[in-house]
């Protein structure tokens, strides 16, 4: 053919891709000091600390029900920084 | 999206630790909901979130080029017109300050002036950061960047913000409103507000930057807050070219405790003259806002 | 329906046949007639279709870049400068994969500026990944609009196609051409049927960006499509025919080379000029011909080389120069064809940049010259001080 081409078989429609692909890279490897502790003790669930989380890994509905995903936090710590309470603590790993 | 619950931004992207955009996209993104879909510049937030064969993204969404989100979401919008679900769907053009103020602010005045109902937003985190931390239109007066360095010859950048809402609101567009993800609540009501209202619509977000401003990394809202609360960052609305709302401030600080926990404006701290000059701005601001309570 | 119709009127006509949802495009002579035509033709709800005005060609190609990935069937056009300003877009939207057709009103580029025909500006897209096709006349600009839908649809292309007619000489030059009918246009060309499109029904991120473990892949992929383009686009040209029932399109059109000893090769509306000349000098006895390049993007070798193999000597008359070498389709071919065969002689020729006349007298100097020493980058009807 015309531009003697060996045929390949390789990745289809690169640049496309599905959503929630990005949980496949476990970000919580990132962490180098500190994790944050949700003590659950005095939560309000003012839902602060879902709010400001970069990864968007903090889950959590009623009072002192949250909790993060350690997979993904990379322990940035604002969280523990803008919780009203002081309900999150920065612990060292 | 009911927060805390479900997010349609998913955790696993790259941002850095404490990434003020990263914040600033979800709240904008499940504040708008999953009938939306993102034309978006290429930066940080285009890097940090789309590795191939991984995206953070739960909506459709097109990256193209740097400049050109505004004119992607300009022919998005006419092709849902086209279809007849234009009313059905949010269309979001987003970009980085870089890619709003300067290289894309030709594409998005066309978009603002053809009157396409789309809302574009800018994650302002004052400067080039995907590239390094370079000055861009929106760098602050003295900060320092990788391209606008302080030294013997120079305070850092010695030019202020270009006044983008102003610019935008300039082109009579029904909604223009800046942000903070200092004021997370504040920034979801405005983004339903906007997206309430057909036409154009302008949003600009205040994103701190860990890394190009040189503050730990958990003190992204903290430095948020001070901005909006020292003046240098007014929260307002500008409906139809007239200032509509206005967050008040109760208590205003000085400058010098925005500026502070930052290395940008290390090398202004001991000058005074200089501290005195970032202050003006900000009352400059307080004054022409009416951001006194 | 045989009809006397400017050239931009009939490429316009041609597109409304096509029924593009979104259409947008920036002013610049001599495009400008094919999109005031398509703007009329929706504001007198001919066509059913979104008109996007634009600030620039940048956002043109970015307006139609947005819509077609929706699945929507669009198009643009342009010219000259604002083909180079476009040109950022155009490499993104291949390498997308992004089915889409535009029409290059085919410009020279400044400085110094001239708003006259040449081919420079499409030229500097040959390594974009777009399929171009030249049209040597109206009838041809029309037909190739049609048939460029089907093959950048085409699963196994899924390339963009730019349909580049040479500007004025036929953007605005009237002809008589044969209108194809709307029904049977529908009969050949599908709606256009894109699967990974932005739908809140299907969410997908388009436009990843690919570290070094994928960009290449990406590429080669673009490549293979290129390859198959070179089959996809006879088996359109075919399928046109028989719908049609005119033979147009395809990857290369050779007349009267059978036994000819000597061949110009050319591209676009010069290829008529050659015919005549031909046929002049065929009265003559001169064994001559002409091979046209149709669709230069991919580039159709082994059509060329088998075209061109017994013919001792070859001449490339062409509208553009890649400055600091020779011609652009004059370095390709001769790396192709020299050696093989009887083919000992190919010199180049560079004529009617920025709107120069060409006439036949300077194509029969052409062939004239051909049995003198070979010359690789000669410009033809040079005026001296």
């Amino acid at each position: 053919m015309g531009f003697r081409m060996e045929a390949k078989k390789i990745y289809h429609n690169i640049g496309i891709a599905k959503p929630e692909s990005s949980k496949a890279n476990k970000t919580g490897s990132w962490r180098v000091e500190a994790k944050p502790k949700f003590l659950q003790k005095n939560c309000i669930a003012c839902k602060m600390c879902v709010f400001i989380c970069p990864e968007g890994c903090i889950t959590g509905e009623g009072k002192n029900t949250f909790i993060c995903d350690y997979d993904y936090c990379k322990g940035c710590g604002n969280c523990a920084v803008i919780c009203p309470k002081k309900d999150i603590e920065m612990i060292k790993e | 999206m009911p927060i805390g619950v479900k997010t349609l931004f998913s955790p696993g992207h790259t941002a850095c630790a404490g990434c003020g955009q990263a914040i600033g996209a979800r709240l904008v993104l499940d504040t708008a909901g999953p009938n939306t879909i993102i034309a978006n510049n290429t930066g940080c937030l285009e890097v940090f979130s789309t590795k191939f064969p991984e995206t953070a993204w739960g909506v459709p969404w097109i990256h193209s080029l740097f400049e050109n989100a505004a004119a992607v979401a300009s022919g998005i919008e006419a092709a849902l017109k086209y279809l007849g679900i234009k009313d059905k769907i949010n269309v979001i053009a987003q970009a980085g300050d870089g890619g709003t103020a300067d290289i894309g602010l030709q594409a998005l005045s066309g978009m603002l002036e053809r009157g396409h109902d789309i809302l574009y937003v800018c994650y302002d985190n004052e400067a080039y950061m995907n590239t390094g931390i370079q000055r861009s239109g929106l760098t602050p007066f003295e900060s320092n960047t990788t391209t606008s360095p302080p030294g013997k010859e120079s305070l850092g950048n010695p030019r202020p913000k270009k006044p983008m809402p102003e610019i935008a609101a300039a082109h009579g567009i029904p909604y223009v409103a800046t942000a903070s993800v200092g004021y997370p609540q504040d920034l979801q009501k405005k983004v339903k507000k906007a997206l309430s209202i057909k036409g154009p619509k302008y949003l600009q977000v205040h994103v701190p930057c860990p890394l190009g401003w040189r503050h730990l990394s958990n003190l992204t809202f903290d430095i948020a807050k001070l901005a909006v609360e020292c003046g240098l960052y007014p929260l307002v609305e500008i409906e139809n070219g007239k200032l509509s709302q206005v967050r008040k401030l109760v208590k205003i600080k000085p400058v010098e405790e925005y500026l502070k926990p930052q290395g940008r404006f290390k090398h202004i701290m001991s000058l005074p003259e200089q501290i005195k000059a970032v202050q003006q701005i900000a009352d400059n601001n307080i004054e022409h806002y009416g951001l006194k309570s | 329906m045989k009809q006397f119709l400017e050239g931009s009127r009939a490429v316009a006509e041609a597109v409304k046949l096509c029924k593009p949802g979104v259409i947008s495009a920036y002013p610049i002579t001599p495009q400008t007639h094919i999109v005031e035509d398509l703007a009329q033709i929706i504001a007198d709800g001919e066509l059913k279709a979104e008109f996007v005005n634009v600030e620039s060609e940048h956002s043109a190609a970015s307006v139609v870049l947005g819509s077609a990935a929706c699945g929507v069937r669009s198009f643009t056009a342009t010219s000259s400068q604002g083909f180079l300003l476009m040109i950022e877009v155009l490499f993104n939207i291949a390498g997308m994969r992004i089915p889409l057709v535009m029409t290059c009103a085919n410009r020279a580029i400044s400085a110094p500026l001239s708003i006259w025909n040449d081919q420079q500006d499409s030229m500097t897209a040959r390594d974009s990944g777009w399929i171009q096709l030249y049209a040597e006349n109206n009838q041809e600009a029309v037909d190739f609009h049609i048939q460029a839908y089907k093959i950048s649809e085409n699963k196994d292309v899924m390339l963009p196609v730019m349909v580049c007619m040479d500007g004025f000489i036929l953007t605005h030059g009237a002809e008589v051409v044969d209108m194809p009918d709307a029904a049977e246009v529908d009969k050949f060309l599908p709606p256009f049927n894109l699967i990974d499109k932005l739908d809140i029904n299907s969410p997908k991120t388009l436009g990843a960006f690919a570290d070094p473990n994928y960009y290449m892949e990406a590429r080669y992929a673009m490549q293979a499509a290129n390859e198959n383009a070179l089959k996809v686009i006879p088996k359109v040209a075919d399928e046109f025919k028989q719908i049609f029932g005119r033979h147009s399109g395809g990857l290369v059109e050779a007349y009267k080379i059978d036994d000819a000893e000597q061949v110009i090769v050319a591209m676009g509306s010069i290829v008529g000029t050659i015919k005549e000349t031909v046929d002049e000098l065929r009265a003559q006895g001169k064994r001559v011909g002409v091979l046209k390049i149709i669709t230069y993007r991919p580039f159709p070798r082994n059509e060329i080389i088998r075209a061109l193999k017994d013919v001792p000597e070859v001449a490339v008359l062409e509208k553009a120069v890649s400055l600091g070498n020779t011609g652009p389709l004059y370095s390709e071919l001769r790396a192709d064809i020299l050696g093989k065969g009887k083919c000992s002689k190919i010199s180049g020729f560079i004529i009617g940049l920025g709107g120069r006349d060409i006439t036949k007298e300077s194509i029969k100097e052409v062939f004239g010259s051909l049995s003198k020493e070979e010359t690789a980058c000669k410009f033809i009807g040079l005026k001296e001080e």
